[in-house]
């Protein structure tokens, strides 16, 4: 089996602040991954990193073999022009924790504007596509609602069907629950279910909610200080984790 | 550049003209913003009616016309003021209703919590407003008075069209007297400058001076 | 002269003041979207990743907002003709609104795109969105309404600010009721008349601005 994302010995600062330390990380094409670890553990910048939305200071990433990142004492040995980052981004689509919708648009037209503009799609073929996600959401009702006028929950299925829109290799849920009053949580679980069942699929998502890597993840990854402590599959994790930090955390979660 | 040095008196007579008129307005429009916007702010309908037409009709006409109006237009009503009355009482009035709104919109962002917590040690009104609201207002306002200082300073040009011989006006009667408009409007534009700069020194001074030690964290 | 103010004086100068009032008109319009555009070249111009094009900019814009619009005038006025640019006086006046407005609106821009979220950046980064397609589909559509009180201001401020122009002799409203004065020593009547019209004109002003607000303020909250 192929790797889709591979990190080699990934340093990342922030300041003084060390976000990434010699970080070596791998997930395989069509893996279902979790991060889960306390705030402030890195796990959002490793997404950010995938996405291409920030860069790193030292090592290696790849997506599907290609390298996205290549960088030795903060010298980036691949220019990170724009061209570049695009190019690998068409692989990647994201789910942020705040949505992050285009207030000025509907539904609809979230969803249909990047095979519109991005991929030059007509506009009645970006709007058919975007229907249909929407559907696979459950939002076939609200395709004219403008964000403003939807639950947190609703919002969220919208920017998945956005993201899914552009038909990545990869996504990445960042927190994509945790903006969420706890009985809407159940409603975008779902969709990332669904989407957990797509073969090929490969995701990463990071939470700190225990309920959600379990749903969703085949492997599970508990980070702590820029690195990642112990990983396994969900049940050796969550019901027999070996590293002391990893139970000191689940204990925390579980009181909460 | 001769030639400038030549009329550095006049520019400096200008000079002085100038600074003179924005200190007088900026005192009057200082009261007169304090007064309407204290009052509009009033539970009394009959203040609040008052300076708000006080505010509209002097921010809706502009400061040019309303010069014009009391240089030309007063003396027919048998109000014969000096040109320097004229002037000071058009920017002041003028820029006392700018002003007048900033007071108001920063009485209004005063938190209700402050006045509650008034109202529960049984402040009288006037007690509430110069212990609690003014002081708190204050420091919300100055950056927005600093910014109408500016406007004021830069406004006291429209004097030189009614006979104050400010610098806008000495800088155009040295180019009818020499022909040469280029490094005379050039030095002009120079002045207002570091004049506006040094207001706005003077402003972030004051600025600081009220707030002390009252930032103790971040801004709320 | 009895009466303080002549109804049939008043009539007799309306036709003249309301010429003033189409060039003053005109003007504002002018002067407006000169502003608009001037605006955004300051900007860009400021945001410019070379440092000494940014300074120009920043300078640019500190000195139009620092100096009086009447000066500015002046220099348009009597030096663009020694340059070997010969304007007619609206023209020179419209630009000189242009600039000197233009600088408060790079301001209204600068603000318009810093109220747009990092969470949005994020957002377009990530769907691949070009740099024109992001502007032109999400990012100025979200920029303008927040920008349309600021933008109304500076028309209303360009409408009263126009008097100034009759400084360099444009037929303005202004400069029509100081014609009208000086042509018959009565200066109550065209005073008033033009005080009155500056404040009616400015109130449609306002209150269309109210109405465009409320218009784009309903499309999303």
């Amino acid at each position: 089996m192929s790797d889709m994302i591979t990190f080699d010995k990934v340093d990342k600062r922030f300041g003084q602040t060390v976000v990434l330390d010699q970080f070596d990380f791998r997930v395989a094409r069509g893996e279902k991954v979790a991060i889960i670890g306390p705030s402030g553990s890195g796990k959002s910048t490793l997404l950010r990193i995938i996405m291409a939305l920030q860069d790193i200071d030292q090592g290696k990433v790849s997506l599907d073999g290609r390298p996205l990142w290549d960088a030795a004492g903060g010298k980036h040995r691949i220019k990170p022009t724009r061209k570049h980052l695009r190019d690998m981004r068409s692989l990647v689509g994201m789910v942020f924790q705040n949505f992050n919708l285009f207030p000025n648009l509907t539904a609809l037209g979230n969803v249909a504007a990047a095979p519109r503009h991005v991929l030059g799609l007509s506009q009645a073929e970006a709007e058919a596509r975007a229907a249909a996600l929407l559907a696979q959401v459950g939002l076939s009702d609200k395709l004219q609602n403008y964000p403003a006028t939807l639950s947190g929950g609703q919002q969220q299925r919208v920017a998945i069907a956005r993201a899914m829109a552009l038909e990545p290799e990869i996504m990445l849920f960042d927190e994509a629950t945790s903006a969420l009053d706890p009985e809407r949580v159940g409603e975008v679980l779902e969709v990332m279910r669904a989407l957990a069942h797509e073969r090929d699929l490969t995701i990463v998502v990071v939470t700190h909610q225990i309920g959600v890597a379990r749903a969703i993840a085949d492997r599970i990854c508990f980070m702590e200080g820029g690195r990642i402590l112990e990983d396994g599959t969900p049940q050796q994790i969550l019901n027999e984790p070996r590293n002391e930090r990893t139970r000191a955390f689940l204990r925390a979660v579980h009181l909460s | 550049m001769a030639l400038i040095w030549e009329y550095r008196f006049d520019f400096l007579a200008g000079v002085w003209w100038t600074v003179k008129l924005s200190v007088l307005s900026a005192l009057l429009a200082l009261v007169l913003a304090i007064v309407a916007g204290v009052a509009r702010s009033s539970k009394l309908r009959v203040l609040r009616i008052a300076s708000g037409v006080y505010v509209e009709f002097f921010r809706g006409t502009s400061a040019l016309v309303q010069l014009f109006w009391l240089f030309y237009v007063l003396p027919y009503l048998g109000i014969d003021l000096t040109p320097l009355q004229c002037a000071t009482l058009g920017l002041g009035l003028c820029f006392g209703a700018y002003g007048a709104e900033v007071v108001r919109s920063c009485i209004q962002a005063v938190p209700q919590g402050q006045l509650d917590a008034a109202a529960a040690l049984n402040f009288s009104y006037f007690q509430t407003l110069r212990i609690v609201i003014l002081p708190e207002a204050l420091i919300m306002m100055m950056p927005l008075f600093s910014n109408l200082l500016i406007e004021l300073i830069k406004a006291t040009s429209l004097v030189s069209l009614i006979t104050i011989p400010d610098l806008t006006f000495q800088a155009k009667s040295i180019i009818t007297k020499t022909y040469s408009s280029g490094n005379v409007l050039l030095v002009t534009l120079a002045i207002y400058l570091v004049i506006s700069l040094i207001a706005a020194s003077f402003m972030r001074r004051m600025e600081k001076v009220l707030s002390r030690g009252r930032q103790t964290g971040q801004p709320a | 002269m009895t009466e303080i103010f002549s109804w049939p004086f008043a009539a007799e100068i309306l036709p003249a003041l309301l010429r003033g009032a189409v060039v003053t008109f005109i003007a504002t319009i002018g002067g407006f979207f000169a502003s608009l555009i001037i605006g955004a070249v300051l900007l860009a111009l400021g945001r410019s990743k070379q440092t000494a094009i940014a300074w120009l900019g920043r300078g640019l814009v500190e000195l139009l907002r620092s100096t009086p619009l009447l000066i500015q005038v002046y220099v348009l006025f009597f030096v663009l003709p020694d340059a070997g640019i010969v304007l007619e006086p609206v023209t020179t006046g419209i630009l000189a609104l242009g600039l000197y407005h233009g600088a408060y609106v790079a301001e209204a821009y600068r603000a318009g795109l810093d109220s747009i979220p990092r969470g949005q950046w994020d957002a377009i980064e990530s769907l691949r969105f070009s740099r024109f397609a992001a502007y032109r589909y999400l990012i100025l559509p979200q920029a303008i309404a927040p920008l349309v009180p600021s933008l109304g201001n500076t028309f209303i401020t360009m409408l009263k600010d126009t008097p100034i122009l009759a400084a360099i002799t444009v037929p303005e409203l202004m400069f029509a009721a100081n014609d009208a004065g000086s042509q018959s020593f009565r200066y109550v009547e065209p005073m008033t008349m033009a005080a009155i019209a500056y404040l009616v004109m400015s109130l449609i002003a306002a209150f269309a601005v109210f109405l465009l607000r409320q218009r784009l303020g309903t499309r999303y909250a």
